[in-house]
This record gives C-alpha cells, structure tokens and sequence, in this order.
C-alpha cells in the first residue's frame, strides 16, 4: 500500500527515472551544486540551468523508523534517512531485512522495487 | 514593540463540539472582544492561519464587525502559531489599524484529524512526493524520523520523553479548562501506553486531537491601557525559515539533532527583547509531540544540546522549577487549539489569572518551533 508521488513539472524527470532504475539527483549546470528536494533555481548561484547526476546508489543510515501503524492502517515498512555519497539525505525504505538489523551509519546499495503500479527507488543493507 | 494583547476567549475544549467551525470561531472571537471591553465595531483586522476554514468575512458578519480593513493568514500550522502575532502587532504598530482579532478554530477531533494516515489513493502536494511515498503517511512517523537521530546522538529514551508528559500531565490535572483536567499520569502510565512509532512515541507522546477555538485581541499598548484587563505588552514576536529546513520534513540540516529554526526564534527573541533565558518566568512549548519540548529547551538556550533530559528529570520545568513550562498542560494535556492556545495561557500567566499561576510572572516565552514571542508585564 503505497502513495502516489504526485508528478508534475517540477519532479517528472525524476519519477521518470526512477521508472527506468535510475536515481537521479539535481545538479546546477553552473556551479555543480547538488539539491535535494528538486527546486528550479540554484540558491548558491541563482543560475536556472540544471541537468542532473546519476546516484552511485552507496550511500549510509543517518536514522530510521519502522512505519508500522498502531491500528494496522497505513503502511509498515522500515522508512530511513539515508546519506548518499554524494552528499545528499533522502528519503527511502530499507528492504529485504529486519528492523533489529537496522543501525546508524550501516552501509546501504540502491535497488528499485514497485509496488502495485509505483516503482520506488529501495535500499539493501551491504551484508 | 508597542502592541499589546487586550484580551482573550476561547470556547470549551471537547473531543466532539456538536457545532460548526465556524461558529467555535464566533464563539471564540466574540469572548475575546468582550474580554478586551470592547465593542465589535472596534475590531478592524483579523489575522487567522492559512489552514483554518472560517472566513474572516463570514465570522465579521455574524459578529457584527461592521468593516475590517486588515486580513492576513499565516502558513506553517502550528509552527506559525506564534507568527500571527508577529503580523497582528506590525499591522497595529504600523497604525493602518486600532484593533485585530487572532483567531484559530476547528473541530479536528470529530472533524478531520490530522493524525489519522493518509489514504493511498489520496492526491499529496508533488512537494511531498520525495518522502510520503516511502511509508511517512502520518505527523508522527514524519516528525519520529528527525526525532530518532537526536535520541540516539543524546542517549534519550522513551522513558525520559515520558518525564515531560508526566509534568505536563499534572499541570492539566489541576486546569479546570483542560481535557485531562483531574486525569494526572505516573510514568508507569505512559510506558504502559501503546506505541505509536517503536522505540520513539508512545500513544502519551502525542499530542491530543481537539476541537475547540480560541482568539486574542491585539492593539496598542496606549489603547489597552484604557481597557479593563492587565495589558500584556509584546514584548517580541518572530519567525525562522532556514533555506536547509523544512516544515514536516526537517531532514535536510547538516545536523538534524537539533532545532536550528527554533534557536534562531530565540537569538532574535533576546536581541529584540532585550532579555535572556534567565529572564523568562515560564514557557509554554509548541509540542506535537514530546521530542519539540526538548529540542526547543536546548534551542533556546535554557540547557544545553543533549542536556534536555537532565533538566526535565531535575525537576526544573515543574510549578517548582526554574522554568515551569506549560502550565496549563500543553498541546498533551490541555487541547490540541493548534497551539494557539498556548499564546493564551501565556497572557494568562502575565495578567496573574493562570489556573496554575507562576508567582510574579513577568516575562513569558511562547515557543513555536519556526515562530515565538515573548509576552510580558507592563511596570
């Protein structure tokens, strides 16, 4: 039980690929300035030229919690915030382990996972 | 600053009101008026959060407000709750208005909750596409994922988040307006309570879901002291936005075990006011949930990072502490009014009226996370 990203200018070549297993992040084509969320203009030099940078998808928990709701509504799943390695936090899902597994700093690979009719970009614990 | 809060009303606090938002917000705005000796005709501003779904225009009309010529909304929820009186003071010290009424009413309990999960096939913002598809579908999953990094980089428990809520707890027990009022917790109680997000919140984490309204009357200084209430000067009000922040999801701060908004609020506050956390005589603390009491103890320099813990199992934040802080019993104990309610508590604090009421308060801190103000008493 997934929600829907809500795609629209702002964000459809990130989803697109994420569709296509590709986790992209924002760079500013002037000054090379990563960002995450995506925004239009770059706050460092204020240039409105993008393109983007490929994830190497290695990246480290910086915290996590366990989704799991009291009334069994909603969904369950272990949510982390995960530094990537090119500096970046976001927001994922650890998969394909368990919560006592989970600990700051361990070492994350990117995979994608879908769900229903949504690909996710998801994270393994390096074992 | 000249403005000064003239007056104040609230409705009673229930978990299902049997009436229309928009009449809690007449309810609540009229007794205010009253409160503040004035007439409606008087009001001619009104100030309101961007969220709250009674128009300015709909409630001046069956107050009988004859014309208003001053509306300004706030965002950021509850986190903005101390900002509407940043922008109701500017518009009277300003002079382009004599009087504005605050005013933040909803049934959020038999009405929309806020804490309830979100549906999967509900449309969310595309600004919360980077984080709600990952399983952040409710407030305290959202704010748990911050709070978890700060109780792991401080060594605090659950256990200890539960020393706040047994204080806060027992300020409500003895507030005749508060939900719990007669209903004080041990913190066997509050480990006993289920979890709502293992290891961080327990269900007495959270913050309560209410219905209810409440308002203030802004003015200046020189008018409210020509009415019947002790005026309660603003002594200063404030907001911080930090370009690496975020409302709901504030994960983006190089160190995220901390509140750097909140401690900017506060560095403003002081300058402003020209005063410090030793002047302040009691604080009433926006907390959602319990972990923002700690944070913005820490942010706002009444302990040190990490030191919360300690200074809330010392006793220091009891009607006997140092810094009592919310008095009437928070967003926990007393109701959940957006933390509106809290601005109230502090007027009552500074006009001697608190049910539970700190000796002499003179100066009192109204924190909000990204928005605070400190109230205080004229000499």
């Amino acid at each position: 039980m997934v929600i829907q990203p809500s795609i629209d200018r702002s964000n459809d070549w990130f989803w697109e690929g994420v569709n296509e297993h590709h986790l992209l992040i924002q760079r500013c084509s002037s000054c090379g300035n990563l960002r995450y969320p995506a925004a239009p203009m770059c706050g460092a030099c204020q240039s409105l030229e993008w393109d983007t940078q490929e994830a190497t998808g290695r990246g480290r928990i910086h915290s996590w919690i366990v989704s799991h709701h009291p009334t069994g509504q909603g969904d369950s799943r272990i949510v982390v915030l995960v530094d990537l390695e090119e500096g970046v936090r976001i927001v994922s899902n650890v998969v394909d382990a368990e919560y006592d597994e989970m600990d700051h700093e361990l070492p994350l690979e990117l995979t994608f996972r879908t769900y229903d009719d949504v690909t996710l970009p998801q994270f393994l614990l390096v074992r | 600053m000249t403005a000064a809060i003239a007056g104040i009303g609230q409705t009673e606090f229930s978990k299902d009101s049997g009436r229309s938002e928009l009449q809690l917000a007449v309810e609540a705005v009229y007794a205010a008026i009253v409160d503040a000796g004035l007439r409606p005709a008087d009001i001619d501003g009104m100030v309101t959060f961007f969220e709250d779904t009674s128009s300015e225009i709909a409630i001046a009309k069956s107050i009988g407000i004859p014309e208003l010529r001053w509306t300004a909304r706030t965002p950021f929820g509850g986190g903005g709750s101390a900002a509407t009186v940043q922008v109701a003071s500017a518009a009277v010290e300003s002079g382009m208005v004599i009087a504005v009424v605050i005013y933040r009413a909803f049934n959020e309990r038999s009405g929309r909750r806020f804490g309830q999960p979100r549906e999967r096939r509900e449309v969310i913002p595309s600004s919360m596409s980077p984080y709600m598809p990952f399983g952040l579908d409710t407030p305290a999953k959202i704010y748990a994922l911050w709070f978890e990094r700060y109780m792991y980089q401080y060594g605090v428990t659950n256990e200890d988040l539960g020393r706040y809520v047994v204080i806060a707890r027992r300020h409500a027990a003895t507030n005749p307006a508060a939900w719990f009022f007669g209903q004080p917790i041990t913190l066997e109680d509050h480990q006993a309570s289920r979890w709502i997000v293992e290891p961080i919140l327990r269900k007495l984490d959270c913050c309560q879901e209410s219905d209810g309204g409440v308002a203030l009357v802004v003015t200046t200084m020189d008018r409210a002291k020509d009415l019947p209430q002790v005026p309660v000067r603003v002594a200063a009000a404030t907001q911080s936005h930090l370009d690496s922040g975020d409302v709901l999801f504030n994960y983006h701060h190089a160190d995220i075990a901390q509140f750097p908004e909140a401690r900017s609020v506060g560095n403003q506050l002081w300058k402003s006011a020209g005063i410090g956390p030793a002047d302040i005589d009691v604080a009433l603390i926006y907390e959602n949930f319990t972990p923002v009491v700690f944070l913005q103890l820490e942010a706002f320099g009444f302990c040190r990072p990490g030191e919360a813990k300690d200074f809330i199992a010392d006793g220091q934040i009891g009607m006997q502490g140092s810094l009592p802080v919310n008095t009437h019993g928070g967003l926990l104990g007393e109701a959940y009014i957006h933390g509106v309610n809290n601005l109230l508590e502090g007027v009552r604090q500074i006009r001697g009226t608190a049910a539970n009421q700190v000796e002499g308060a003179a100066h009192a801190l109204v924190a909000a996370g990204r928005s605070g103000a400190i109230l205080a008493r004229v000499n």
